[in-house]
């Protein structure tokens, strides 16, 4: 056998002015990388930092009348610029009961319906994720599908179910069973959160749990588990990345949620949202309102942290 | 070197024909819809052996695996285990562990933790956990490494570990999947011995899925070979690869070379065979069973042939070929010759190089005599 020599083939050139172009701007730091970084960084820099900064700010001046309607935090007085920060509005925060008992309730109707969310949305993201390829994607697109239409339409048409002559009990009173009041009570606010959130906490799940080796289980079972030990010790705690993405993606909205309490909640139900917007629209106090929206952000993001926290240190253990 | 094994050599109940299996598999049949996985197999496979399942993907290997763990039922037909009916038994109430192919260690268990966990289901008292998961990790030689996770291991440890799972609960049976599938080769090599050592220490029945026939013929005491869901042979090692009794099994154990030929004499103590492929008769030193003129196939090995430059003397003017080097493989230990006969066909034929950089060796394009003793060959009818 004879190995012939074959020539060897040189690698193949890039474009010629192509090169010196990348070159020069490489030389001033520009390079691929950096423009694709710079792109989402430039685009939350203009349309959330920003605005942030605009709210934060309004919340540290007063109501006035005019356009404006609050009061300016720089002025120019006698040739001095003169910088005004109005602490009031944090103040009154903690001082009317108002607005502690609004948070405290916005987040225990939002942890509620969380744990509602989950309970319902857990076996359906198990089952969808254990279903054959072929109705995998027909039910998730069945989950996707409310989104179809429009989030306000869904909620109003709640209410057609939940009413006094409603759907609801109109089916009951084929039974001789007596209307149900459930409008303006806070069960048709969880029922409002749970139906509007249960799809974003169904593919965090799904997505988690598609991804488990269904071998697995069959380890587990063939150690002598029970399908229920399988669960709580196999299932369960390999799914825990998805049960606190979907709670997160469920329980952050939640709080803020303005509409649903609005159509569906009673006088009874104080959600933060609802006192958000009775400040700016109803009072026209925008500074309390972006004091009130910058207390929100405090509130939620500090659990979320927190929360990050724990679980990096549970993956690097 | 461990002291040479009892059981492998000197104990074989399957020759014993009043012995009574320890899992009896009975005309077991497994539908997927359409697709027939495994058809009407029957296996007795006894106390202490070390049981191969060998065949090619889609064989059926892994499903008759699996029912016997339990994860599938048969469509029909029964398994028992120890003389117990356990067809329509749950995985979890059976006698019998299971070592998965990608091991199936739980990623948020530590080793000691993964290894408990069959026993902590059996409600065992903590500190008899503790003592059974360090004298397995003793087995398996990871003492040190019981409080990491399994990503923090190697491919061989984690397989180690996966067995010490397996063994934990001190199973009548092991089921193994490809056990050594995902190692290295090295490394396989290493493990084979040690699996063979703990089988036979603990004198535990294994049962193991393979595709590799190297790996069957290390491990096993007797090997089922199959084949689009049927056992094509059962047999020792040696059976399997020295008798086969088909066609398919001549040419998946090993290398064959495999011819067809006309039966010209049919006596009780030889068998002539005429073979226009060859282009010589083959004279087979004992009695087979078949009929004058019935055309049949002849199996044999490349390592059961000889080559040489003269002509051989051969027995009753048979069992000598002439033909051509075509190519040669050196593979060091021996070397490997295809020859082309003068009929177009060409067999390849194995030789010891016994002799250290031999300057005569048979080089390319020779003319060479190929011959064979009248009981290297096996005569297959199917």
């Amino acid at each position: 056998m004879t190995t012939a020599h074959e020539p060897t083939i040189p690698p193949p050139r890039r474009l010629r002015p192509w090169n010196a172009v990348e070159r020069r701007l490489a030389r001033v730091g520009i390079t691929g990388r950096m423009l694709v970084l710079v792109a989402p960084v430039l685009w939350l820099l203009v349309f959330f930092l920003v605005p942030l900064l605009v709210v934060f700010g309004i919340s540290l001046a007063t109501k006035q009348f005019g356009r404006p309607p609050y009061s300016a935090l720089l002025s120019t007085e006698e040739g001095t610029v003169q910088l005004t920060l109005h602490l009031s509005n944090y103040i009154r925060l903690f001082t009317d009961n108002l607005y502690v008992a609004a948070y405290l309730s916005s987040i225990r109707i939002a942890a509620i319906a969380t744990i509602i969310t989950l309970i319902i949305g857990y076996p359906m993201a198990y089952a969808i994720a254990r279903s054959s390829d072929r109705w995998r994607n027909i039910l998730l697109m069945l989950v996707i599908l409310p989104f179809f239409t429009s989030f306000l339409l869904r909620v109003y048409a709640l209410t057609g179910f939940m009413r006094g002559n409603g759907v609801i009990n109109q089916f009951l009173a084929l039974f001789g069973i007596e209307p149900l009041v459930m409008m303006q009570t806070d069960f048709a606010v969880y029922v409002g959160i749970v139906y509007t959130y249960l799809p974003f906490m169904i593919l965090p799940l799904y997505t988690t749990l598609v991804k488990l080796d269904v071998s697995l289980f069959e380890a587990s079972a063939d150690l002598g588990a029970r399908p229920a030990r399988t669960f709580l010790s196999v299932t369960l705690p390999l799914s825990m990345p998805g049960i606190i993405a979907g709670s997160m993606l469920v329980f952050i909205p939640a709080i803020g949620e303005f509409v649903i309490p609005s159509l569906l909640g009673g006088p009874g139900t104080l959600m933060i949202g609802r006192v958000l917007w009775d400040e700016f629209f109803t009072n026209t106090n925008w500074p309390r309102a972006a004091a009130v929206a910058m207390a929100m952000l405090v509130v939620v993001v500090v659990p979320i942290m927190l929360l990050q926290r724990a679980q990096s240190a549970v993956v690097e253990k | 070197m461990a002291k040479k094994p009892q059981l492998a050599v000197d104990t074989r109940p399957w020759r014993d024909p009043k012995a009574k299996p320890f899992v009896r598999i009975r005309n077991v049949t497994k539908k997927f819809g359409d697709v027939t996985a495994v058809n009407d197999v029957s296996l007795d496979i006894y106390k202490s052996e070390l049981f191969c399942l060998l065949g090619g993907s889609g064989s059926g290997k892994s499903t008759l695996l699996r029912m016997l763990a339990g994860f599938e039922q048969p469509t029909s037909g029964t398994i028992e285990i120890d003389g117990q009916d356990m067809t329509h038994v749950e995985p979890y109430n059976r006698p019998v562990n299971m070592m998965f192919q990608s091991y199936a260690l739980f990623p948020h268990m530590n080793v000691e933790q993964n290894i408990a966990y069959g026993l902590k289901r059996d409600h065992m008292p903590k500190a008899e956990i503790a003592a059974r998961v360090a004298e397995l990790l003793a087995l398996v030689k990871l003492q040190d490494y019981g409080k990491r996770k399994p990503h923090q291991l190697s491919g061989g440890q984690r397989q180690r570990v996966a067995l010490a799972r397996a063994l934990a609960k001190r199973p009548k049976l092991l089921l193994l999947d490809e056990p050594l599938g995902a190692l290295d080769k090295k490394l396989r090599e290493e493990t084979q011995f040690e699996l063979v050592k703990i089988q036979e220490s603990l004198g535990v029945t294994f049962i193991v899925v393979t595709h590799d026939q190297e790996e069957a013929m290390t491990l096993a005491t007797r090997i089922g070979v199959m084949n689009q869901g049927e056992i094509a042979m059962i047999g020792e090692p040696t059976d399997i690869y020295e008798f086969p009794n088909s066609k398919f099994v001549a040419n998946f154990i090993g290398s064959a070379n495999m011819v067809e030929g006309v039966v010209t004499e049919d006596e009780p103590d030889h068998v002539r065979i005429r073979s226009a492929e060859l282009g010589c008769d083959i004279y087979v030193g004992h009695g087979v069973d078949c009929a004058p003129d019935q055309i049949l196939w002849w199996a044999i090995r490349p390592e059961k042939m000889h080559v040489s430059r003269d002509k051989p003397e051969g027995q009753f003017g048979a069992n000598v070929t002439k033909g051509m080097v075509e190519d040669i493989a050196y593979l060091g230990d021996m070397s490997l010759y295809q020859v082309a006969l003068d009929s177009g066909k060409r067999v390849r034929v194995s030789q010891t190089n016994s002799i250290r950089g031999n300057p005569d060796a048979i080089t390319w394009d020779e003319v060479v005599y190929v011959s064979w003793a009248d009981n290297a060959g096996s005569v297959l009818t199917v």
